[in-house]
């Protein structure tokens, strides 16, 4: 057999070391997802302030949306905001906001402050719903098509290039389908 | 006092290991005859001391003594006591602690058990297991020690996670660090072989029952992970492709391709560098499988904790220990020369295809697992890699070995020929033909995916059998001298055909888990039903409970096919007030033709609970297949393998060792 052939499985592991050695400084976030191409799960969730909507399946109904998994203790979700601000303000798709493991209040005073971008949101104080998505971390946004069936399932924060590279041309893909 | 104890123990622990494995390398070098003693010894000290560790960390459970770190921030004096004693391993230090005493406990099984034969590679073997053991002690110590205190010791504890609080999960830990510890002694049997530049038929047969006890350890330890997942994820997903599944699928894939190649080896003496580079593969990926999914390169925040720390130790071991065997393997398989050769159409040809093929599995699986890592790693994207890759990619291949297995076990060593064996097994091709017409005849959905699944499980099914029935010649001869022969099969053999036997079973419990599952949810008031299929299930109650450390809401339910009531089912939501965590309790009502999975949800106000149900064909056989493919396992391990030796006066000088 040939000498130099029986280094090959050193020569990759030592590529993949360098890999692992600089993936240990990145942040663990992305892992694959069991959402899509899955209908969300039956939910009701109460508003989270006196006198406004809850969230619920029936308000996601023939319309291809955005749900946008946030909590007020989550700095990435502070970053996030600003690009959903944007979203809505444009009107091209609705967004609608499940406000993860908050306390009673602090939801809505976050969002008296920042600004609402969200069409409905809805209080998961326990964090049901969120493990029924398979939430690992704020923010997390879902993909939802007319049938109300997840299209895709985005971990992290949505900036301009998530929104104008990713998002928008599947967004437009699924209004026409 | 315990904790210090223990602590004690282990530094103890680290030191002799430490010792043991340079003192076993040096005395070697110069030939001292001591240090085949000492390494026996040394091994069972080791063993010893992180046992008394591991019981002194068992004792701070118990007690709930809250001044030790792990304690408080693992366990809580209101969790029922054998829950105490799990979380002894539900978290990072106590698990790590856990990997180390069933490191050591191998150890010390091979110094048991060892004949004193090639004494100079069982010395080896115990230094190279040794300079494991002192590695992952050093780290235990250094970075993440479990006999840390806290002082002063809070009043309580803080729980459990409430999800681990599940006997399934309990002893599913131990079972898959069985497993993949269990691979480190043939790693260090192949390192040792490599140092030695030597390895041949005996080499394999010493081996083999220690990789297929670790083979069987992770077969039944992996069914144990996915049965919890099943019963207590609450939406009956047995498996997701996520990375910690991925993770215990990576070694299992190349064990078993390693047990295959190992056979051929120890028949054939051929195939060596490659047994050898499977060898450390597997245990390669063990360790990749425990520490890098659980170092927070790629698990979520939810799993162990994210500590760089940590991670860089870890990283420093992996590559020292992967990187230097297969150092060693570069520089000195040139030195294992085959000596059996084979024609293209022979078991070794079929074999070495199955090789090929679960090396590529695997790979691909790693490729899964790691690329979305790859991709943060150079860019700023996000990638993530789901089911839909492993079915389009993964399944094929397999699919494609399934068709081989049959055909491998009867085929002739070195020369065989084809048509007689296509001819015996067409009865097993018509049947599997049938079945992928009736399959898809009668399922409404997974049409393609169910014929095939079916298909492939008769072919391997009754394949086997079709083996066996040759084997004892049974309607050739008198039926009572087809039982005598059945008789005198050997273990081996007998394993083989249990273990693929068991594989037919998995595979036709995928299909209909996963081809023919159907779900569906509404939300519900008592008295309302919902339907699937041709059943309806009726919320018929729902009442509250408090549980020892959780508050419970409990749905009644009641299955009905038309009139006639099929099941009542209770399926319940648990709080977890210390923690601030919720559970499922789904309820399940199996029968052999399938489960339904019916769980209740957060209430609404207006609409009522939020019901979710499944139905899942034929879900109890994956885990009677799992068992049947372990059973399978574990006869082949009770093979001695004697007859093997009689067979081949070639390798005389074995038989003088009666008992090996």
């Amino acid at each position: 057999m040939n000498r130099v052939f029986l280094f090959l499985p050193l020569a990759v592991f030592v590529v993949m070391g360098v890999y692992f050695a600089l993936g240990l400084r990145e942040d663990p976030s992305s892992i694959p997802s069991r959402m899509i191409d899955r209908p969300l799960p039956a939910f009701d969730l109460a508003a989270i302030a006196e006198g406004e909507p809850g969230f619920s399946n029936a308000d996601l109904d023939g319309q291809v949306a955005l749900v946008n998994v946030f909590g007020t203790w989550c700095p990435p979700c502070e970053i996030e905001h600003p690009m959903l601000m944007q979203i809505s303000r444009s009107g091209r798709v609705p967004i609608y906001g499940v406000d993860w493991r908050d306390e009673p209040g602090a939801g809505a005073a976050w969002l008296a402050r920042n600004g609402n971008p969200y069409q409905r949101v809805g209080d998961d104080p326990d964090g049901d719903l969120a493990f029924e998505l398979g939430i690992t971390g704020a923010p997390e946004t879902f993909l939802i098509d007319r049938q109300g069936q997840v299209r895709f399932h985005h971990v992290g924060i949505i900036d301009e290039t998530v929104w104008r590279d990713t998002l928008l041309p599947m967004i437009e893909a699924l209004e026409t389908e | 006092m315990i904790a210090e104890l223990g602590q004690f123990a282990l530094i103890l622990a680290f030191v002799v290991a430490l010792f043991q494995s340079v003192a076993i390398f040096a005395g070697l070098r110069t030939g001292d005859a001591v240090v085949h003693g000492f390494a026996r010894t040394g091994a069972m000290a080791q063993f010893v001391l992180v046992l008394a560790a591991f019981a002194c960390l068992t004792v701070l459970f118990a007690q709930s003594d809250f001044s030790a770190l792990v304690v408080a921030e693992n366990s809580h004096t209101d969790k029922p006591f054998l829950y105490k004693l799990t979380g002894v391993w539900g978290n990072h230090e106590g698990s790590m602690l856990l990997w180390s005493l069933i490191l050591t406990g191998y150890t010390a099984a091979l110094a048991w058990s060892a004949k004193p034969v090639e004494a100079r590679l069982i010395s080896l073997t115990f230094a190279v297991q040794s300079l494991i053991t002192a590695a992952f002690t050093a780290f235990l110590l250094f970075t993440s020690n479990p006999f840390a205190r806290l002082w002063p010791g809070p009043e309580n504890g803080q729980d459990l996670n409430p999800l681990l609080q599940d006997p399934g999960l309990a002893s599913h830990p131990p079972m898959l660090y069985a497993g993949y510890v269990g691979f480190s002694i043939t790693f260090a049997f192949a390192v040792a072989a490599l140092i030695e530049g030597r390895v041949d038929a005996r080499w394999a047969r010493i081996v083999r029952p220690w990789a297929l006890a670790a083979w069987t350890f992770l077969t039944i330890g992996i069914a144990l992970g996915a049965s919890w997942a099943y019963y207590e994820l609450g939406c009956g997903g047995w498996w997701a492709w996520d990375p910690v599944e991925n993770a215990s699928l990576l070694p299992w894939l190349a064990g078993t391709a390693f047990i295959h190649s190992l056979r051929v080896m120890e028949k054939r003496d051929t195939l060596k560098a490659w047994t050898i580079l499977l060898a450390l593969m597997t245990f390669a990926l063990s360790m990749v499988g425990t520490f890098l999914v659980r170092s927070g390169l790629l698990t979520s925040v939810h799993a162990f904790a994210v500590d760089p720390e940590r991670g860089v130790f870890i990283l420093g071991i992996l590559i020292a220990l992967i990187g230097g065997s297969l150092l060693i393997y570069g520089l000195r398989a040139n030195l294992l020369k085959p000596t059996g050769l084979f024609s293209e159409i022979s078991r070794e040809s079929t074999l070495l295809v199955n090789n090929l093929v679960l090396a590529a599995a695997c790979a691909l699986v790693f490729f899964g697992t790691f690329y979305p890592l790859f991709v943060t790693t150079v860019s700023d994207e996000t990638v993530t890699v789901g089911a839909p890759f492993y079915n389009n990619t993964f399944n094929p291949m397999i699919g494609a070995l399934l068709i081989l297995v049959p055909v491998s076990g009867m085929l002739a060593w070195k020369r065989g020929k084809l048509m007689p064996v296509l001819k015996d097994l067409a009865p097993a091709g018509i049947a599997a033909l049938a079945g992928a017409i009736a399959a898809f005849w009668i399922a409404d959905r997974g049409l393609v995916a169910g014929a095939l699944g079916t298909a492939l499980a008769i072919w391997v099914g009754l394949g086997v059998l079709t083996d066996l029935a040759k084997r004892f010649k049974l309607g050739q001869i008198a039926f009572s001298a087809s039982l005598a022969r059945a008789a005198r099969l050997p273990l081996g053999i007998w394993g083989m055909a249990v273990a693929h036997f068991g594989v037919a079973i998995v595979v036709f419990a995928i299909t209909g888990v996963s081809a023919w599952k159907q779900e569906a949810s509404a939300f519900l008031m008592p008295g309302e039903h919902l339907d699937i299929r041709e059943l309806a299930i009726t919320l018929d109650d729902v009442r509250q409970y408090e549980g020892s450390n959780y508050i419970a809401e409990q749905g009644r339910f009641t299955v009905r096919r038309g009139q006639q009531v099929v099941a009542d089912m209770t399926a319940e939501r648990r709080l977890y007030p210390v923690r601030g965590m919720s559970t499922t309790e789904s309820a399940i009502h199996a029968r052999a033709t399938g489960d339904v999975y019916v769980t209740i949800g957060q209430p609404s106000p207006e609409h009522g609970w939020p019901v979710h149900v499944y139905l899942y064909p034929f879900a109890v056989w994956l885990w009677i297949g799992s068992a049947v493919l372990g059973l399978g396992g574990l006869l082949s391990l009770l093979d001695r393998g004697r007859r093997a030796l009689a067979a081949k006066p070639k390798v005389k000088p074995v038989i003088a060792e009666p008992a090996e």
